[in-house]
């Protein structure tokens, strides 16, 4: 049975994704770009229900419904400061419906070895048996090798993203924990793996395929756990680029070419923005995933002086005398919940004429792209939200810069003191501005320990209290 | 407290430390203020005025200094004013410890508290009450006005009817305060404005004034403003070589020189010499605002303009500030009045002497029967140290080729080797692999470069929906649990439900939330 009319939709609904995603380079074009993923994925489910899938297409079209009510419900009612969790708990399923299908892979692959040797027709059995009976022996190997694959990355995904969904939800504490032997255990589960990859082509049995999905299943566990809060960007790009390569493997095992072409581009896309990530942090990608912070070469400089508080009405006259303002906001403003409340300060001091700007480090937040997406909900108009590069040689200019809730992407030590574990980020220059305000908690330090001597220059004022509160304040004040 | 401002007795000093506005909000930090009748005359302000801002004037010197507790002058006190000076009072003006360090003793042993403002701290928070640079500000100005009002020429250039106009070119030496105001009322008169200065930092703020800093070819590495506290300090005998040099090169083309190089209690340096008068045209200026400290240019005699036999003019004036008395006593009176503000934390009208207070302390130079001079070291360092940074060097256009060369090849070394390597272990599989897998590995390699093209042009602030739409489409492995579904074991069919099911969650919940974020990116 050979399916023209399912390639040909497959090729266009290829087309379509690769469209839809290249369409995200920039706001207005991007509305578009969802049409064309959803159109391209409506096309592929089609096309394979009426062609290749048979039987229980009913089953099929009832459970996507249903699946996509629940889905639905998901996205019309998260709030835009959970989308790290929504989008952790969503890799944890694609990585879970992986497994899934490379263990039915499996079972098909026996099935088939009995009906052959019963002598019966494959081609009873469905499509992808019927796929299996013509291949040989070798080729049967390889497949093995793939849905190997595809079942080991499925299962790291799986664990991986629930611990993420945890860490992200505050279900599991954000500091990196590791079991006694720490990496020695990840090594050695993927030891094991890779032994029972070796027994698994040599028997076919189950049993070695099982004993790698705990393995892997404990590896995902035990890895994200390693790794603390404020790395989650990269964390959560990595299990998005495992669960491409985790559906491109299953489709090689499929020899289903959508599969391949879909899991290779988003497999590409989540090792790009991990990249990307990690070049924001200045950190190599293993440094990331080994958890903790690089090792320091010395002793970090002493911070001399001392942190000036300032209270609303002091903000308020600066903010009133100031012509241009910058706010670099980090994941304390989405902890807070003060979004709106920093779009309404926007809103006043626009309307006096100022320019008012944001900056923003690529790795602000906890998702890549996370405060974009909260300072769109509140409604602040995209263009005067600026990237790094870009704004970075603006601060000297700027009459007042505020910092709400975020603390190493503008410590300074990353820049003056070789020793800081820190050393070399790409920071955002905010103690170039004339005036800094700090919005912050209290005095301690950030996630990462680091002491930050922004708190400390003169032109530095520290507005302690909730982001939130203080906004609120704040507002009246700004005539 | 009653603060009081008498009439300044120094011959043709014009200022006063006190104006109908400061004294309104020094009556909100709960103080009276008295005035001496006339005291403001020369500078604009009329008794009327300061009685209108409920100010009480007082007809002699002898009555105030009597009735005040906190005296507000501007030069230091006189031999008689010194002897109305009494126990208890504090005086506030400008006091130089070294070179009235008679008076400065004579007042601690009376028991009166003094204030000198020139011995404000640099620091940030003490800039509102640093009357130096707001005297030095009005200096500068004042200097380029004195130059043009003794040069024959415009000093922009101009092509007119009657002829072509050759713009004035001047130097100002010295960058500070007084320097930068000259660099920018020069160049705001368009003139051609060239500007040195020994610390080398300051070279940007100079040319974001419009001015060209004057670089020396010297090899020594240059001072580092920092550690003296902004200011200059003495250069070595090599630099200063290096430094007149230049100035000799320069002479024979400037119109007009100001001259504003002092250095923080010693004589000014000598940066102007004879020989440099001697080769400047005929007509050319040269304002020397050091002329208070025995002048930058030895020839210049203070207070007075003299003409060289060349017909150079050579300008010592020492009150600039006094020559624009009304802008010079707006600013004084207001670093006056932060001072008290300073002085007045409570807002009560009581003056809290707090000796621990870095600008409070270091600027009083009397206090308590003793003399309080020189102040400790300050807790915060004037300005941060500037790291030392390796200079980036300029490059030569062949250096520049080279290196792009350079770069090229590396990066098509890096290019060759990773596709040599990538093409290498693309041949091992396929000596191994079936044809079959090879037909499915192509579209796998070229799905990967594809993606990694396209989203290298996904906006950075994009990424969430970006991350959001590949979970959605990643979700296509619902093509292999439909595939499956039908095929007859309880178990696959469980196993492809449960994937459908899942798929089907996320496909949808992927693409509305995507839609949901895209919806809210609105332009301005």
């Amino acid at each position: 049975m050979e399916f023209g009319f399912t390639t040909a939709a497959y090729v266009v609904a290829a087309i379509l994704f690769i469209l839809s995603l290249g369409g995200l380079s920039g706001q207005e074009s991007a509305k578009r770009a969802v049409w064309y993923g959803i159109v391209g994925m409506a096309l592929a489910v089609a096309a394979t229900l009426i062609g290749p899938g048979s039987g229980f297409w009913l089953l099929s079209l009832i459970l996507i419904a249903g699946g996509g009510a629940i889905g639905y419900q998901l996205a019309t009612k998260v709030q835009m400061t959970q989308m790290p969790e929504l989008v952790a708990a969503m890799h944890s399923l694609v990585g879970l419906a992986a497994v899934f299908v490379g263990l039915i892979a499996h079972f098909e692959i026996g099935r088939v070895a009995d009906y052959l040797a019963g002598g019966g027709d494959p081609y009873e059995l469905g499509t992808f048996a019927a796929l299996i009976a013509k291949k040989t022996a070798v080729e049967i190997n390889i497949l093995r090798v793939e849905l190997f694959l595809g079942v080991f990355i499925g299962a790291v995904t799986f664990t991986g993203s629930v611990i993420a969904y945890g860490k992200l939800s505050g279900r599991v504490g954000s500091s990196a924990t590791k079991l006694p032997g720490g990496h020695m255990l990840n090594a050695g589960a993927a030891i094991l793996s890779f032994f029972c990859l070796i027994w698994y082509f040599n028997s076919g049995g189950f049993f070695p395929l099982f004993i790698m999905t705990l393995a892997a299943l404990f590896i995902g566990y035990h890895l994200i756990m390693g790794i603390g809060g404020a790395d989650m960007p990269v964390v959560v790009s990595m299990l998005n680029s495992y669960s491409g390569w985790a559906a491109a493997a299953i489709g090689f095992s499929l020899g289903n070419d959508l599969l391949i072409v879909v899991g290779a581009l988003v497999g590409s896309s989540g090792a790009i923005l991990s990249y990307i990530m990690c070049k924001a942090m200045n950190r190599s990608f293993i440094s990331v995933i080994l958890g903790g912070f690089g090792g320091t070469s010395g002793p970090q400089m002493e911070v001399e002086g001392e942190q000036v508080a300032i209270e609303v009405d002091g903000v308020a006259t600066l903010l009133n005398e100031a012509d241009s303002v910058i706010i670099i906001p980090g994941y304390g403003m989405a902890v807070a919940q003060a979004q709106q409340a920093v779009s309404e300060l926007v809103k006043k001091l626009r309307a006096k004429g100022k320019n008012v700007r944001f900056a923003i480090h690529p790795v602000a937040g906890r998702l890549p792209g996370h405060m974009n997406v909260l300072l769109a909900e509140a409604k602040v108009p995209y263009d005067i939200v600026m990237e790094m590069d870009e704004i970075n040689e603006d601060f000297p200019s700027t009459d007042v810069a505020i910092v709400i809730g975020s603390n190493d992407i503008v410590n300074p030590a990353a820049q003056d003191d070789p020793n800081s574990p820190i050393a070399g980020m790409p920071v955002l220059e905010c103690w170039k501005a004339k005036n800094v305000i700090v919005s912050k908690r209290g005095q301690g330090t950030g996630y990462s320990g680091i002491e930050n001597p922004l708190f400390f220059k003169d032109n530095t004022r520290m507005l302690y209290g909730d982001a939130k509160a203080s906004l609120d304040k704040l507002l009246p004040l700004i005539d | 407290m009653k603060i009081g401002t008498p009439k300044e007795t120094f011959a043709g000093e014009h200022r006063v430390a006190m104006t109908p506005e400061s004294a309104q909000q020094l009556q909100k930090l709960g103080h009276e203020c008295l005035i001496e009748s006339g005291a403001g005359d020369a500078a604009g302000f009329a008794d009327e005025k300061y009685k209108e801002a409920g100010v009480e004037v007082v007809k002699t010197a002898a009555a105030l200094w009597k009735a005040a507790d906190v005296l507000a002058k501007v030069r230091v006190p006189d031999e008689t004013e010194m002897k109305k000076l009494s126990d208890g009072q504090t005086l506030i003006s400008f006091f130089s410890p070294v070179a009235d360090e008679a008076k400065m003793q004579a007042a601690a042993k009376k028991g009166a508290t003094v204030v000198a403002m020139e011995m404000i701290p640099r620091i940030s928070r003490a800039q509102k009450m640093d009357a130096l640079s707001s005297m030095a500000n009005i200096a500068g100005y004042r200097a380029v006005i004195e130059a043009g009002n003794n040069f024959g020429r415009f000093f922009t250039g101009q092509i007119t009817a009657a002829g072509k106009v050759p713009p004035a070119k001047v130097l100002v030496v010295g960058a500070g305060v007084a320097g930068l105001a000259a660099i920018g009322t020069s160049t705001s008169l368009g003139a051609i404005t060239l500007a040195f200065d020994v610390r080398p930092e300051v070279a940007e703020q100079v040319e974001s004034m419009g001015a060209e800093f004057v670089y020396l070819d010297f090899e020594e590495e240059q001072q580092d403003g920092s550690a003296s506290g902004g200011y200059a300090s003495v250069s070595s005998p090599e630099f200063r070589e290096a430094q007149l040099a230049k100035f000799r090169e320069l002479a024979p083309e400037v119109d007009i020189v100001i001259t504003t190089a002092l250095i923080p209690n010693r004589e000014a340096p000598e940066l102007w010499t004879e020989d440099m008068v001697a080769a400047m045209k005929p007509g050319s200026v040269i304002i020397d605002l050091a002329a208070e400290k025995g002048g930058n240019c030895k020839q210049t005699v203070a207070d007075e303009k003299i003409v060289t036999d060349n017909g150079v003019t050579i300008i010592g004036y020492t009150d600039f500030p006094s020559r624009m008395a009304t802008q010079a006593s707006t600013l004084y009176a207001t670093n006056i009045r932060h001072l008290l503000t300073d002085l007045t934390p409570e807002k009560d009208g009581v003056i809290n002497h707090n000796m621990d207070d870095d600008v409070i302390r270091g600027a009083t130079i009397a206090h308590g029967k003793e003399v309080t001079f020189p102040p400790p070291k300050p807790k915060v360092a004037a300005i941060a140290a500037a790291p030392k940074k390796e200079k980036a060097k300029e490059l030569t256009p062949e250096e520049k080729r080279a290196k792009e060369i350079a770069a090229f090849k590396t990066q098509t070394r890096n290019q060759v080797s990773l596709l040599a390597i990538g093409g290498a272990l693309l041949l091992a599989v396929g000596l191994v692999a079936p044809a079959s897998f090879m037909q499915h590995f192509i579209v796998f390699v070229l799905a990967v470069f594809v993606g990694f093209q396209v989203i290298w042009g996904v906006a950075h602030s994009l990424h969430t929906p970006l991350m959001a739409i590949t979970n959605a489409i990643s979700s296509i492995i619902i093509l292999g649990a439909i595939m499956q579904i039908g095929s007859g074991s309880a178990l696959v069919v469980i196993l492809a439900a449960l994937s459908v099911f899942m798929c089907g969650i996320n496909i949808f919940g992927g693409f509305l939330v995507t839609r949901r974020m895209l919806a809210m990116f609105q332009k301005s």
